[in-house]
């Protein structure tokens, strides 16, 4: 854990009940100062609470929140250093573009000479020079999630708490906006708090990424940690799409790989560094652009697996084709990218048999295993 | 296709049967004669009657200190209310939305006898004051229900922005909340206004001797005075309240567009 000084936020145990029902249930994390921390998860997993807690709308049942190393649970919003930037944007409809960024200075009561330059410069941060006098009513989508950003960060807080400031804008603002985000923060320089259901958004801009359900934080890591290194079924279904396999270990072979047995597809040779027992139920976990599929046998090397199937479904996706291969009992997702050298010369077609193979490397192993996670993973035709 | 043209005279036809009695008073209002049936010419001699009556200034004049100070109390109280009932939710809460809604469906008479039972237990003298109190309890409820529609489609993010920036509660009200439900607040002030204006039944309970108020001092000219005199008051008053609910409804509209 870092040391108080490195970190921007503390979260110590904090959980709140709506009557019986626990939206957030005895959560700590702990954000670094300066990074952008996203909580990602599926909606109702409590992400917003918890976000709400720290800008000081909810009251946590237990624990406490502190910034920058002081207890700030029993402060009301406007006396603590955070600013939120809302998912509806939360302009005030009857003020200008101006009077609405220069907002928190005017209620801190500062002179309006100082305001008004502490507005232009803001105005100038966010391209919406031309626009000060306007309505909220007047300006586009992203030219008030700009505004709501400068009307945040005029008041110098320590940190920015973004309550899925996306959601609201179609595909491709969503992605220029990302990038002014990113802009924004390495300019700024302190710490976000990005709260999002999105995981492409979360990857793109986080440093460190809490997935959260029901409540809890499952995975806290880096994203490709959180990617390439699930530590739950959710975590690996949620982040992603995956392929599950239930089996059992069957021996470890040395320091890093271990067999295990798939239930009617047999052994295969597994990344184990996290020495799972001989014994032990375990999950394998394979993402379908780690898999290759072609026609012919591929060609040996003692780190990778293969099976041999039928393939029951091909859905084109511009970028690259999702394939459905039954393998006995097994519907498994493969993706592969287009590209002459990755296919065979005729390319792989319905009701072909087909090999798919992996290296030993890029599947994982979960112990933490729920059913119901199975019910993220995409089906047939998305 | 040919549309059917039996909406259009059916609304027109409703229209008709609004208001053919109205244009009847006004027409009459600039009539020469004195009686209805005929028409003896333009005139504005009923107006210029009107403006020499006394006791009519007299009774205006009451009318609008009630209207007024009615409004602006009911505003107040009839905000607060629907605040209470937007904020907090409880079953209690249940019986206090009964309680502010049912004075909108209470006959007036029952109202008007019942308030007059209760001047008359307590021993209250009935003046313009119990007339006062007695269009505060009705305006009430019209404010409260106008206000709290608004509070029903009103996003309270704003609220919570304010505070985040920094705000007391003092200037979330006065910054952010009060320009914001101005328009609500002041459209049930206008209606509130104009139902006092105009209310005869519960009014004619709780006057006192001296406290005749306009409704009151036409009903007492029909039986009487002269017809004609009443019919330009009225034209008058007719006047008032259409700007009244005119205002009313732009303000309204203006909220919603915003």
């Amino acid at each position: 854990m870092p040391s108080t000084m490195d970190t921007s936020i503390q979260i110590e145990g904090v959980t709140k009940r709506f009557g019986s029902f626990a939206a957030v249930d005895n959560v700590s994390a702990s954000i670094a100062r300066g990074e952008v921390f996203s909580l990602l998860g599926p909606s109702g997993c409590g992400k917003t609470t918890l976000l709400r807690m720290i800008a000081g709308f909810e009251q946590p049942d237990e624990g406490r929140i502190l910034l920058d190393g002081e207890d700030i649970t029993d402060l009301p919003p406007n006396r603590r250093k955070v600013n939120t930037i809302f998912q509806n944007y939360a302009l005030f409809p009857h003020m200008t573009v101006r009077d609405n960024i220069g907002y928190g200075l005017k209620v801190a009561g500062r002179a309006g000479a100082e305001i008004r330059s502490e507005v232009d410069r803001m105005l100038d941060l966010i391209q919406m020079g031309d626009h000060a006098g306007k309505k909220p009513s007047q300006i586009s989508g992203g030219q008030k999630q700009r505004v709501a950003i400068a009307r945040a960060l005029i008041n110098k807080p320590r940190v920015l708490l973004l309550d899925e400031p996306l959601a609201a804008l179609d595909l491709k603002l969503r992605q220029r906006m990302l990038i002014e985000l990113d802009n924004i923060h390495d300019e700024v320089g302190i710490t976000f708090l990005y709260v999002t259901h999105d995981q492409g958004e979360a990857m793109s801009l986080s440093d460190t990424i809490a997935v959260m359900n029901k409540g809890k934080i499952e995975q806290t890591g880096r994203p490709e940690q959180i990617y390439e290194a699930p530590r739950s079924s959710f975590v690996a279904a949620f982040i992603g799409d995956t392929n599950f396999f239930e089996g059992k270990v069957t021996a470890v072979l040395d320091d890093e790989y271990s067999r295990m047995t798939i239930e009617d597809l047999g052994e295969v040779l597994v990344f184990n560094d996290k020495r799972i027992q001989v014994g032990s139920p375990v999950h394998l976990s394979l993402r379908p652009e780690k898999f290759r599929i072609s026609r012919e046998s591929p060609p040996e090397n003692g780190r990778t697996n293969r099976l041999e199937g039928v393939v029951e479904d091909i859905v084109y996706l511009g970028s690259h084709t999702r394939y459905w291969v039954n393998v006995k009992d097994y519907r498994i997702a493969v993706t592969q990218q287009h590209g002459r050298f990755l296919l065979d010369e005729k390319p792989v077609a319905w009701n072909d048999r087909v090999f798919v193979w992996w290296h030993a490397d890029d599947g994982f192993m979960l112990e933490q295993y729920r059913e119901d996670d199975e019910e993220l993973l995409t089906s047939p035709g998305e | 296709m040919k549309r059917s043209r039996i909406p259009l005279y059916t609304t027109l036809v409703c229209l008709l049967f609004f208001y053919l009695p109205i244009i009847i008073l006004i027409v009459n209002s600039f009539n020469k004669s004195r009686f209805g049936s005929v028409w003896g010419g333009f005139s504005l001699r009923w107006y210029q009657k009107l403006m020499e009556n006394r006791d009519v200034w007299f009774a205006l004049k009451n009318t609008a200190i009630i209207a007024v100070s009615a409004t602006i109390v009911s505003m107040v109280l009839g905000t607060l209310a629907a605040f209470a009932l937007h904020r907090y939710r409880s079953r209690l809460q249940n019986a206090h939305y009964t309680l502010v809604y049912t004075p909108l469906v209470v006959p007036d008479i029952l109202m008007g006898m019942s308030l007059l039972l209760l001047f008359v237990q307590v021993k209250v003298q009935l003046s313009l004051f119990t007339i006062f109190l007695a269009h505060v309890t009705f305006c009430i409820s019209y404010v409260a229900m106008v206000v709290l529609a608004r509070l029903q489609d009103f996003d309270f993010s704003v609220v919570e922005a304010a505070r985040d920036l920094g705000a007391s509660t003092r200037q979330v009200v006065t910054g952010v909340l009060l320009p914001l439900l101005a328009p609500g607040i002041l459209a049930g002030g206008l209606l509130a206004f104009t139902l006092s204006i105009d209310d005869f039944v519960i009014t004619f309970f709780v006057a006192g001797p001296g406290s005749t108020t306009l409704p009151i001092q036409i009903y007492s000219m029909i039986k009487h005075g002269s017809p004609p005199v009443i019919n330009a008051l009225s034209t008058i008053l007719l006047a008032v309240t259409f700007v009244m609910v005119w205002l009313s409804q732009r303000l309204t509209e203006e909220k919603t567009t915003s």
